[in-house]
C-alpha cells in the first residue's frame, strides 16, 4: 500500500497555500469542471431523478453483493476469462506479478486506474524488473514526474504545462532539444508518437473498471482519450482491477449510472470512450487480448458493509466533490496525504488505512454541504465525516486540548444561570479590549482566530440581560 | 405545517396570534444582542407573541460536530422541554435552526421517550426570515436603507433548510437598498464552527477569498443569516484594513442599522 503522509496534512497544507504554482494550478479549478457540469445538467430535466435511480442500484446492489459478484464471476468464467479474489493490496500485487511471470511479460502498459494507485503497484513492478509505462496523459505525466496523482480524473491538474514540456525534454531523447513545446497541442502530439510506440510493444494492458456487470461479466472503462481501449485491446494479456463495490446487476444499470458520471464529472454527456470487455479474444475476432483476468480487490470494503459508512461504496469516482470543495480547492489533492483526497478521500481513507492513520482528514472540513449537493450517488459526505469524528473521540485520538475544551464548554452550556454569569463577564471584557475601534487584534488562547483576522468586539451586555432589564423595566 | 396554537396561548392571545419561542442562539447572546431584538421586532410586526425562554443556551452543535454526542445531548437536551408549549421556535440562524431541524432527530434517535418530542420540535423549528416569508407570508418589511448590500448564503441555512429566496425578497423590499450579488454567494466563508481554529491557514484561505469577493462587489455593506460566518468575514475584512459594514440580515429588514454600529464596529454606524 502507499505510504501515507495523511498524519502530516496540516504541513502537507501549509506547504500547498504557499506554493504559488499550485495556488495558480488550483486557480483553474474554480470555474472548469463546475460551469460544464451546471450546462451539462441544466440540459437534463431528469437529472436529479437520475441521481436517484442511480443510488437506488447502488443500494440494491451492496445489499445483495454476495450475490451479484458470484454471478460475474460466474460469467467470466464462461466467456474463458479468469477472476481473482485478492482481500487485500498484497494479494493484489502478486496475483498481477504471477499472471504477468506466467506471460514472462517484460512491459506492462497501464489505463487509469486508481486501484492500482491504492495498491502502489506501480513501484512493485518496476522492482520486479518489469517497465510500466502509463498511457493517460495525465498519469503519464505524473509517471514522468514521479509523483502520485492529485486528482481522481485529472491526476496532473497541480501541473502547468511548462513543467509538462520539461517533463517530456527531458525523457525523451534523440528530439531536437529546441522543438516548440508551448501550445498542449505539441505536447499532446508528441505523448502520442511516444505512447504509439509502447502500445505495440505491450504484453500485458492492465486497466482499472468503472463498472462490472455481473449479468454479462463485463468490464466497463470510461476514457477520453482511447488509451484504456488500446491498452486492452492490443496487450496479449488485459487484467482489470476493480474493488468490489464496482459491480452492478446489468447493462441497463451501469448504462442509468453513466448518465450521470460524465456530467458530474467532466460535464460531458458521455465520456468520449466507453469500453466494454467481455472475455479474450474469441475465435474470429480481429482483435482482443489471449486472455483476460479481472482482480476483484476488498482491501477494507467488506468491512464497511452494515456500519454507517456503507452508503460510501456508491461512490463512482467522479470527483464532482473535490472539484466542488473549498479545502481541496485550497490546498490541491496532495495534502491529502493518500491516494483519494477531497470529501470522498476524507471518508474514504479513514475506512482503507484507519481513522488513526487519517484523522485529520475527515476533520478538515467545514460541512459546508456542497460535496452532498453534487454528487450524484447522493452519498451523504458530512454526516460520514462526522461518524468519523465520533469514532475518534470515542478512541481519544484528537488533540487533548480539544477534548478538554469542548468538555469544559459543555460543562458551563448545561449550567445556564453559571454561563449566563461567564458570558455576561466575557462580553464585558472582550467589548473593553476591543477598545473603540471595537476589534480584538490578539487574544490569549484564541491565536487559532486571531492568527487569521480579528475578533470583532461583543457589544457589552448579553442578550438575555438586556432582555431581562427590558422585561423588569416594562412590568415596573 | 398546520398553524394550532396551544390552548393556554389561544386563551392568553384571544386574537390566537402565534406563540413565538426565540431561540437566541449563543453567538448572537453573547456577541450581538441587536440581532435578537431586531428578531423580537420582526416577529411582533409579523403578528407572533415572542416569548424568550431564559434557562436557554446552545443548541449543542460545536460538541456534536466533534464528535462528542455525549455532551452535545447534554446541551441540547433541555431546550426539548423548554419549547414544548411554543407554537414554534424561531432562530436568527440557518446554522441552530438546521440543527434542531435535521440533526435533533439524528442525535435523539436511540432515545425511544424523546422521539416524538424530538419530532415535533424539528417540526416547528424555523429559521427567522424563512419563517418570516414562508410561514407568516410577509412579502415585505417597513425598513431603510440608502446604499448597497451583498449578501453571503450561509452554508448551514443554504443547503440544509433551503434559504436562499427568502432574505433576497425581503431585502428587495428596504427602501432605498440595492442589492450586488457575489460572484460566489453560495462558496464557504471557511467558519465551519472549530475549523477556523483547528486549521486556521486553511479556514484563513477560504475567508481571504470570500473578502475578496465581497470588496470587488463594490456593495457598501456585507449582509447574512448567521452570526459565525458574519463574525469571521467581519474579522478578516477588518484585519485587512477595511471600513466595510457588516450586518446580520434581520438587524436590516428591522430597520434597526441606526441603532448601533456594524458588526465590529464601522465607526460610520
Amino acid at each position: 500500500m502507499e505510504q501515507s503522509t495523511s498524519p502530516k496534512f496540516k504541513q502537507n497544507a501549509h506547504h500547498a497555500l504557499h506554493d504559488a504554482s499550485l495556488q495558480r494550478a488550483l486557480g483553474r479549478l474554480k470555474t472548469g469542471f463546475k460551469d460544464k457540469r451546471l450546462a451539462a445538467i441544466a440540459d437534463m430535466p431528469e437529472f436529479e431523478q437520475l441521481r436517484d435511480t442511480a443510488r437506488d442500484i447502488k443500494n440494491h446492489t451492496l445489499a445483495n453483493l454476495d450475490h451479484y459478484l458470484t454471478a460475474f464471476e460466474a460469467n467470466v468464467i464462461a466467456n474463458g476469462g479468469h477472476v481473482h479474489w485478492c482481500a487485500d493490496a498484497e494479494e493484489a500485487r502478486q496475483t498481477v506479478l504471477k499472471i504477468c511471470q506466467d506471460k514472462k511479460a517484460k512491459s506492462v502498459l497501464k489505463g487509469k486506474s486508481m486501484i492500482s494507485e491504492e495498491i502502489g503497484l506501480n513501484a512493485f513492478l518496476e522492482k520486479q524488473d518489469l517497465k510500466v509505462v502509463e498511457t493517460d496523459l495525465g498519469e503519464y505525466i505524473i509517471q514522468l514526474r514521479n509523483e502520485p496523482p492529485s486528482h481522481i480524473i485529472a491526476p496532473a491538474i497541480h501541473v502547468h504545462k511548462e513543467q509538462v514540456a520539461d517533463s517530456f525534454r527531458q525523457t525523451h531523447k534523440g528530439r531536437d532539444i529546441n522543438r516548440p513545446l508551448d501550445e498542449p497541442r505539441d505536447l499532446l502530439d508528441e505523448a502520442r508518437e511516444v505512447m504509439r510506440e509502447h502500445f505495440f510493444a505491450a504484453d500485458v494492458g492492465i486497466t482499472g473498471a468503472n463498472f462490472l456487470i455481473a449479468e454479462t461479466g463485463t468490464s466497463v472503462i470510461v476514457t477520453n482519450e482511447g488509451n484504456g481501449d488500446l491498452t486492452q485491446t492490443l496487450s496479449k494479456v488485459h487484467i482489470a482491477i476493480a474493488s468490489l463495490e464496482k459491480v452492478v446487476p446489468t447493462l441497463e444499470d451501469a448504462s442509468s449510472i453513466l448518465r450521470v458520471l460524465a456530467r458530474s464529472a467532466t460535464g460531458q454527456e458521455m465520456s468520449s470512450y466507453t469500453t466494454f470487455s467481455t472475455g479474450p479474444k474469441r475465435d474470429g475476432d480481429l482483435d482482443g487480448p489471449e486472455d483476460y483476468h479481472v482482480i476483484l480487490l476488498d482491501n477494507g470494503r467488506s468491512n464497511m458493509l452494515g456500519t454507517e459508512f456503507q452508503e460510501m461504496l456508491r461512490c463512482i469516482r467522479c470527483a464532482a466533490c473535490m472539484n466542488h470543495c473549498p479545502v481541496y480547492g485550497a490546498v490541491g489533492g496532495h495534502a491529502y496525504g493518500w491516494v483519494y483526497p477531497g470529501p470522498m478521500g476524507s471518508v474514504l481513507t479513514p475506512s482503507l488505512i484507519g481513522v488513526d492513520e487519517a484523522g485529520h482528514l475527515p476533520n478538515a472540513s467545514t460541512f459546508c454541504g456542497k460535496c452532498e449537493e453534487v454528487c450524484p450517488m447522493r452519498i451523504p459526505l458530512p454526516k460520514m465525516m462526522r461518524h468519523w469524528r465520533e469514532r475518534e473521540f470515542e478512541k481519544h485520538l484528537g488533540p487533548q486540548s480539544m477534548r478538554f475544551g469542548i468538555r469544559l464548554w459543555a460543562w458551563f452550556a448545561s449550567r445556564p444561570a453559571l454561563y449566563g454569569k461567564a458570558t455576561g463577564l466575557a462580553a464585558r471584557i472582550l467589548k473593553s479590549i476591543g477598545g473603540r475601534k471595537q476589534k480584538i487584534g490578539k487574544l490569549p488562547l484564541a491565536s487559532g482566530w486571531t492568527d487569521i483576522r480579528d475578533l470583532p468586539a461583543p457589544q457589552g451586555k448579553t442578550f438575555k440581560q438586556l432582555w431581562a432589564e427590558q422585561q423588569a423595566a416594562k412590568k415596573a | 405545517m398546520s398553524f394550532a396554537p396551544s390552548s393556554a396561548s389561544s386563551a392568553s392571545s384571544p386574537s390566537s396570534k402565534p406563540r413565538v419561542g426565540l431561540f437566541v442562539t449563543c453567538l448572537v447572546d453573547m456577541f450581538r444582542p441587536t440581532v435578537g431584538f431586531s428578531a423580537v421586532k420582526l416577529l411582533e410586526e409579523a403578528g407572533c407573541v415572542v416569548d424568550v425562554p431564559m434557562e436557554q443556551v446552545c443548541c449543542g452543535q460545536p460538541a456534536f460536530n466533534s464528535g462528542d454526542l455525549e455532551s452535545a445531548r447534554k446541551v441540547a437536551r433541555p431546550l426539548i422541554a423548554m419549547f414544548e408549549n411554543h407554537d414554534y421556535v424561531v432562530a436568527p440562524s440557518g446554522s441552530c435552526a438546521g440543527m434542531m431541524i435535521k440533526h435533533f432527530p439524528e442525535l435523539f434517535a436511540n432515545d425511544l421517550e424523546l422521539a416524538e418530542p424530538v419530532r415535533a420540535l424539528a417540526g416547528k423549528t424555523w429559521e427567522l426570515v424563512s419563517f418570516l416569508t414562508d410561514v407568516m407570508k410577509l412579502d415585505g418589511v417597513a425598513a431603510a436603507f440608502e446604499g448597497s448590500i451583498t449578501y453571503h448564503d450561509s452554508c448551514s441555512g443554504l443547503r440544509e433548510l433551503k434559504v436562499k429566496e427568502q432574505p433576497r425578497k425581503l431585502l428587495r423590499s428596504v427602501k432605498g437598498l440595492e442589492i450586488r450579488e457575489l460572484q460566489e454567494p453560495e462558496t464557504c466563508c471557511g467558519f465551519g464552527g472549530t475549523f477556523c481554529v483547528k486549521y486556521p491557514e486553511i479556514s484563513g484561505k477560504m475567508v481571504g477569498d470570500k473578502t475578496t469577493d465581497i470588496k470587488n462587489s463594490g456593495a457598501d455593506m456585507l449582509v447574512a443569516g448567521d452570526m459565525g460566518c458574519l463574525l469571521n468575514m467581519a474579522g478578516k475584512l477588518r484585519r485587512e484594513g477595511s471600513d466595510m459594514e457588516v450586518r446580520h440580515v434581520a438587524e436590516v429588514l428591522a430597520d434597526m442599522t441606526m441603532a448601533a454600529p456594524g458588526i465590529a464596529g464601522s465607526e460610520k454606524g
